[in-house]
């Protein structure tokens, strides 16, 4: 019994190499979407789920990540087969950064300066990133806030132009107004899956979408 | 763009296509954000391509500053799949590609920039 599990679980694990096309590089997953719709915590849930560490701070301040953040090699399993990816968690992409929003969360106007300045740099390094440095992305909304935006229809557009492969994830659906429907008829060309990344909820089927789609 | 004492006003740019045209994508953003800075509101005939506009947004940013330019609001039509002529086409006596419609303008004076299947509203503070 002992050897032939032995014996299996190391075939199993040749496969999984093999699948995970040993040698190669870890795609470059970008995690994009507008601010506040939950990005880092959902790059610290697969950090923490699959490598044990998170990958930034979470915040409901606007703008809390302010540089791109990786997580590299983050292997996930499905089904016997491990993909490897690098997490890319980017600052919330937007047109317009003012200092004076930072002044409700009650900081001083150097900090705020401070912050605007660093946000907009990461904001643009984002930008530069979807166009030179990933390999797909992983499209965050906030399925609370209305999904008919601009700068949404302008980064799906950007991404679609570019051929990179798309997963858009309605999260916050642990919110009583979450409505994934509207985001699924905002982008019918794209698979909509639900989610709470604080909760934990459906990251399974999270899971297997980013094993299906980048894989 | 002509230059002109705004006074009160709120000066809007309708740029065509033939303006566009032969411009390299940072020409492009550079003459919209130009206008843009000196508190203009431009329209653009035909929108620029995903690539300038993932260009436009990372420019905006390496010019905000905390002592005026905040940023942009942006709205623009999807691409038209049909042949109608658009609004500005018809505005300016052309018939041609029915290209996107864009309208560009400086964060800190526009009130709310909303569109609708039909309608882009744009609402200016005043001064």
């Amino acid at each position: 019994m002992g050897l032939f599990a032995d014996l299996r679980d190391s075939i199993s694990a040749v496969t999984a190499k093999l699948f995970a096309g040993e040698g190669e590089d870890p795609k470059r997953i970008g995690i994009y979407g507008p601010p506040n719709a939950g990005k880092t915590t959902l790059a610290n849930r697969i950090a923490r789920d699959w490598t044990g560490d998170a990958v930034g701070p979470e915040s409901h301040i606007p703008h809390e990540t302010r540089r791109a953040r990786r997580k590299e090699n983050v292997e996930i399993e499905r089904d016997g087969q491990t993909v490897s990816i690098d997490i890319v968690d980017t600052p919330g992409v937007t047109t317009k950064v003012d200092y004076e929003e930072f002044l409700d969360h009650d900081m001083e106007k150097e900090e705020a300066v401070r912050r605007s300045r660093e946000a907009t740099e990461g904001v643009a390094e984002a930008m530069h990133w979807l166009r030179e440095d990933v390999d797909g992305v992983i499209y965050v909304l906030d399925s609370t806030t209305d999904p008919f935006t601009q700068v949404n229809t302008m980064l799906i557009g950007i991404i679609e132009s570019r051929d990179l492969p798309v997963l858009i994830l309605a999260n916050k659906t642990d919110l009583e107004d979450a409505n994934v429907q509207r985001i699924r008829n905002a982008f019918p060309q794209h698979e909509t899956i639900e989610l709470s990344a604080l909760e934990g909820e459906n990251m399974d089927e999270v899971y297997d979408r980013i094993a299906e789609k980048f894989g | 763009m002509p230059e002109q004492d705004p006074g009160d006003g709120v000066q809007l740019d309708l740029i065509s296509a033939e303006r566009m045209e032969g411009k390299t994508s940072m020409e492009k953003i550079r003459m919209i954000l130009d206008s843009v800075h000196d508190g203009d509101i431009v329209v653009l005939e035909k929108g620029l391509t995903p690539d300038e506009e993932s260009r436009l947004i990372e420019v905006t940013m390496t010019e905000i500053n905390p002592d005026g330019f905040t940023g942009i609001e942006i709205e623009s039509f999807p691409r038209s799949e049909t042949k109608d002529s658009g609004l500005l086409g018809r505005i300016m006596g052309k018939d041609e590609d029915p290209a996107k419609l864009t309208v560009i303008g400086p964060a800190n004076q526009i009130q709310s920039l909303h569109k609708d299947e039909t309608l882009i509203s744009a609402l200016l503070k005043r001064q």
